[in-house]
């Protein structure tokens, strides 16, 4: 097989069809990664495909030694001088992907077609490095259909199969081994984290909720649809205005920019007192590269999600950065006490101001400070102002100028909830009350279908908590004093008319529509429920349930359902290769019958008809003559007499045998 | 065992001596509404076998005798222009009968013989345009010289297939022959043998060899033999599928004979022989290929 001749064309070991065919299942198969790999290697993908598909029609000879070396040595470059490596996530894939198209070009032989086929298999295992979506798993299940029965057709000799009848080959057997995945999904003991690491370069830009908060170089958000993270209650569900999802708590303001400042983990832990109705939750967070886990203010500190801490700002940190999505179950109490007392070193924090940063906003506590407000005075003072003169919520403000307090205070007057909470508790630190700003998110929408709430990064939010003696810290929501409607509602209803969000965030529209969009959102609620969070913890959960614990039980377990999975299998396959006979029972009514005769040697031939046999029998042991000619008259009725089974004749035989083995006994036992 | 059907073998029996399991295949094809070929040496019986069936059974009977010379319109009738009539008119020819004994089928034509077993086959005969049905029952009985023989034109391959049955009579055994030496001469014998059957029984029985049930498990029987012959490789073909009809068909008949109303392997292996012996052709004469018996003896019974 090695030295086959040059001469060699695509039709002696795969039909020309057959081979298009392929080509169009390798593209269906490297089709998502496209997206992911440099355009120009997808380039050259692209026409290393298309120059096999026309050497395959025209019979080309595949290239020399020479070429094929050039070609790979070229791949590798190409893929080092994108990525500068060539293994990880990214690049180990794109050269994955240009080796299995350059395996193309020396694809002249039934072995080079099997590899490719298997290359072809393990290609379509890399897109769940990428996405674990339910459309990726429905996409790659059409994509091992196509590729089975592409090795079905390979393995076909003479002419090409006709596509439809390969194809309901390969939905069969891919339909035979979903049993088996699905047990060996549930019952594979599970590992902490992916199966295998995902490197570190994996989603290096994700948007979602930063660690910086500068609210004056912003001017235009730009709102995004995209998933935070969905929220199951377990009981009462708070209304929107209560869902404070706490995230980042940020402490340092360099007169621009928030960020966070103070040691997340400091040794002091958090002091809480809570009250009022506990709010149960189960929340699957999509992954966010960071360590945040959102709660509702606040989480209880003696019931914190498993893997997690409590920060001493009151937020809660996952121990791992949260790289793929992650299920988590918490309990809040919406009313509580949070450092009743406040140590210096936190108090410093939360009062420094840069000492020459707008003056103007400093001015203005200092003025209310002298006026012999108190601090709950002065909180509400700022509440007013902005209340009652003309601020507007907008999601596209004004750019704002060296000192960004003073010029949104004074000056524009326009922006969203950064705005107002950095202005806010710039305000505050100015007359001296400890304060801070809180991000995370605000409300959620409900799934109607799913009965879920939804939380998408167009909630996010910004506030603050200012810390008042003895009450500890008080949330207190600038943007609520200007746009209401932001706390009670959502972000749409804040928004002015002209202003209004991009089609995909609008919540009111066609009902029709939104249904779907509600029921897609279930079903990948569920997925992400069931499936992607399906993890060591879960698997646990729900084996122990019926009494699977350990390693041990699992791998047991797993072994004894693919043990019986594949010995019932063997089973049938052996069952249909025999012949009939077994189920024909006056056959074996007969044949049991005659085994007290085959003792003493007397054995009926192949090809002896019964009766032939029975006069034989009645020759040899004359004693048996009667019984024995009766068992055969018995047989012969039973078996031969209708076109159909008879049940009386058969009971008959089945006397007839009785009484032969009486006979036989009967006469035996003398001798 | 029918007691119609076996007082007419025994009738039988009475004439043609030591031959119970002839006359029974005989009868049997008979029943099967099949033709039965008898190929021996002359002077074994076979046209007594003819008479004594004819005469037993209460039939018309006609012998050819076939020659060389002899031509289709000797078999099936010519028309002759009658001067007192002023028209032609139709005198059938020996083939009108219920029994037709063709002696020495081999002696003549292959144009003579296609004429006969045509008629066999159509159970009809087209005469200058004219078609004319056979009577009923019709039952061929054709003798033939074993093919080594001088002056012989064998039957080809597929004229075999319109006979149900082949037998060969073989010498009586000694006391059957001894018998025949001290009685009667047989053709006297015949003259006063009184008829067991008439045509209309005859014609019922054989309408009821096709209601003879046959079981799955006998059907598999036939199959595994008909198979066995295809697989082998000492034959040129296997048993063809209306071989494997046929097979069923005689079986059918011998169980009626035997008096029973469904197939048992006995059945199919007592008629075997007689039904798949001139069907199935060995690549080298005598060597390699199984008889009819080995066969059955190889064939298990599933």
């Amino acid at each position: 097989m090695a030295t086959l001749p040059a001469t060699t064309t695509a039709a002696t070991y795969l039909h020309t069809a057959s081979l298009l065919r392929f080509l169009a299942v390798m593209l269906l198969v490297l089709a998502p990664h496209f997206a992911r790999i440099p355009w120009g290697e997808t380039l050259a993908i692209l026409a290393v495909l298309a120059w096999r598909a026309e050497a395959g029609r025209r019979r080309w000879r595949m290239p020399g030694k020479l070429v094929r070396g050039t070609l790979t040595i070229l791949a590798f470059a190409g893929v080092w001088w994108s990525y500068g490596r060539i293994n990880g996530q990214h690049a180990g894939v794109a050269l994955l992907l240009i080796m299995v198209a350059l395996k193309l070009t020396e694809m002249d032989q039934r072995r080079d077609v099997m590899v490719t086929v298997f290359l072809l298999y393990f290609v379509c295992v890399t897109h769940f490095l990428f996405s674990q979506e339910i459309w990726t798993l429905a996409y790659l299940l059409l994509a091992t259909v196509a590729i089975t029965a592409t090795l079905i057709e390979a393995n076909h000799a003479g002419e090409p199969l006709p596509p439809a009848l390969s194809l309901r080959r390969g939905g069969s057997l891919v339909l035979q081994a979903l049993p088996l995945m699905l047990l060996m999904f549930v019952l594979f003991p599970r590992v902490p984290g992916p199966l295998w690491g995902l490197p570190s370069d994996s989603g290096a830009s994700r948007s979602g909720l930063s660690d910086k908060m500068s609210p004056g170089d912003i001017a235009s958000l730009i709102m995004s649809d995209e998933l935070a993270f969905r929220v199951r209650f377990d009981g009462t569900v708070p209304p929107p205005r209560e869902r404070y999802w706490r995230g980042p708590v940020f402490w340092d303001f360099d007169g621009r920019e928030w960020s966070e400042g103070m040691p997340a983990l400091s040794q002091n832990p958090v002091v809480l007192e809570v009250g009022g109705e506990p709010l149960r939750y189960e929340v699957v967070l999509e992954p966010h590269r960071a360590l945040w886990l959102f709660a509702i203010d606040v989480p209880d500190p003696r019931q914190l999600p498993t893997e997690s801490r409590m920060a001493m700002d009151g937020r809660l940190l996952a121990e791992r950065v949260v790289r793929e999505r992650l299920l988590y179950k918490a309990v809040s109490y919406p009313r509580y006490r949070m450092d009743g007392e406040l140590s210096d070193r936190a108090r410093r924090a939360a009062t420094r101001l840069p000492r020459d940063a707008n003056p103007r906003a400093r001015a203005l506590a200092e003025r209310w400070r002298a006026q012999g407000l108190d601090d709950a005075a002065i909180v509400q003072a700022a509440l007013s102002m902005f209340r009652q003169q003309e601020f507007f919520y907008t999601l596209k403000p004004p750019l704002l100028g060296r000192d960004p307090v003073d010029d949104f205070l004074f000056e524009t007057r326009r922006g969203f909830c950064e705005h107002y909470s950095s202005a806010f508790t710039s305000l505050m630190r100015a007359a001296g009350i400890p304060a801070r700003v809180v991000t995370g998110y605000l409300g959620g929408r409900k799934n109607e279908v799913g009965e879920h709430y939804v939380v998408r990064q167009s909630d996010a939010h910004a506030w603050s908590e200012v810390w008042l003696p003895d009450q500890g810290w008080l949330r207190v929501d600038p943007t609520g004093a200007v746009a209401p409607n932001r706390v009670e509602q959502d972000l749409g209803s804040a928004l002015s008319l002209e202003e209004s969000l991009p089609l995909g965030l609008r919540r009111s529209g066609v009902d029709a529509w939104a249904r779907l969009q509600a029921s897609w959102d279930l079903a990948n609620a569920q997925w992400n429920r069931w499936v992607l969070a399906y993890g060591p913890e879960l698997q646990e959960e729900i084996l122990g349930k019926i009494g699977l614990t350990g390693w041990r039980d699992l791998m047991l377990a797993l072994t004894i359902s693919l043990a019986t999975a594949v010995g019932l299998f063997g089973l049938l396959a052996i069952r249909r290769a025999l012949p009939a006979r077994n189920q024909d029972q006056a056959l074996a009514a007969w044949r049991r019958a005659l085994k007290v005769l085959a003792r003493d040697g007397l054995l009926q031939h192949p090809g002896e008809g019964p009766r032939a046999f029975a006069s034989r029998v009645a020759e040899q042991r004359p004693e048996l003559a009667l019984a024995m000619r009766r068992l055969v008259e018995s047989y012969l009725a039973a078996r031969y007499r209708d076109a159909q089974p008879d049940a009386a004749a058969l009971l008959g035989l089945r006397e007839a045998a009785r009484g032969f083995a009486h006979a036989a006994r009967r006469k035996r036992a003398p001798t | 065992m029918n007691p119609e059907l076996q007082g007419a073998l025994d009738s039988l029996g009475r004439i043609v001596l030591g031959k119970d399991r002839q006359l029974r295949l005989a009868m049997a094809c008979l029943l099967a509404r099949g033709h039965l070929l008898i190929e021996d040496v002359p002077g074994v019986g076979k046209t007594t076998l003819a008479l004594a069936l004819s005469r037993v059974l209460g039939l018309a009977f006609q012998r050819v005798q076939f020659t060389s010379d002899l031509l289709p319109a000797d078999i099936l009738g010519v028309s002759i222009f009658e001067r007192d009539h002023g028209h032609f008119r139709f005198h059938p020819g020996p083939i009108f009968s219920q029994v037709v004994l063709a002696d020495e089928i081999n002696r003549a034509s292959p144009k003579t013989q296609s004429a006969l077993l045509e008629a066999m086959e159509e159970r009809q005969v087209s005469v200058e345009g004219a078609t004319r049905g056979l009577p009923e029952p019709f039952f061929v009985l054709a003798t033939q010289n074993p093919a080594d023989q001088i002056g012989v034109f064998p039957l080809p391959e597929s004229q075999l297939d319109r006979f149900l049955m082949r037998l060969s009579m073989g010498f009586p055994p000694r006391a059957a022959e001894r018998a025949l030496l001290l009685e009667e001469d047989r053709r006297s014998m015949l003259a006063h043998t009184e008829p067991v059957l008439d045509p209309e029984r005859l014609l019922a029985l054989q309408a009821e060899v096709g209601k003879v049930v046959t079981a799955p498990a006998l059907v598999d029987y036939l199959l595994a033999l008909v198979e066995y012959t295809r697989r082998h490789s000492g034959f040129k073909q296997g048993l063809s599928p209306r071989a494997g009809l046929a097979l069923r068909r005689a079986a059918q008949a011998w169980a009626l004979v035997d008096g029973r109303h469904s197939v048992i392997p006995e059945d199919v292996q007592a008629v075997f022989p007689a039904v798949a012996g001139h069907r199935l052709l060995p690549v080298e004469r005598e060597r390699g290929a199984p008889t009819p018996e080995a066969i059955l003896n190889a064939v298990a019974i599933p």
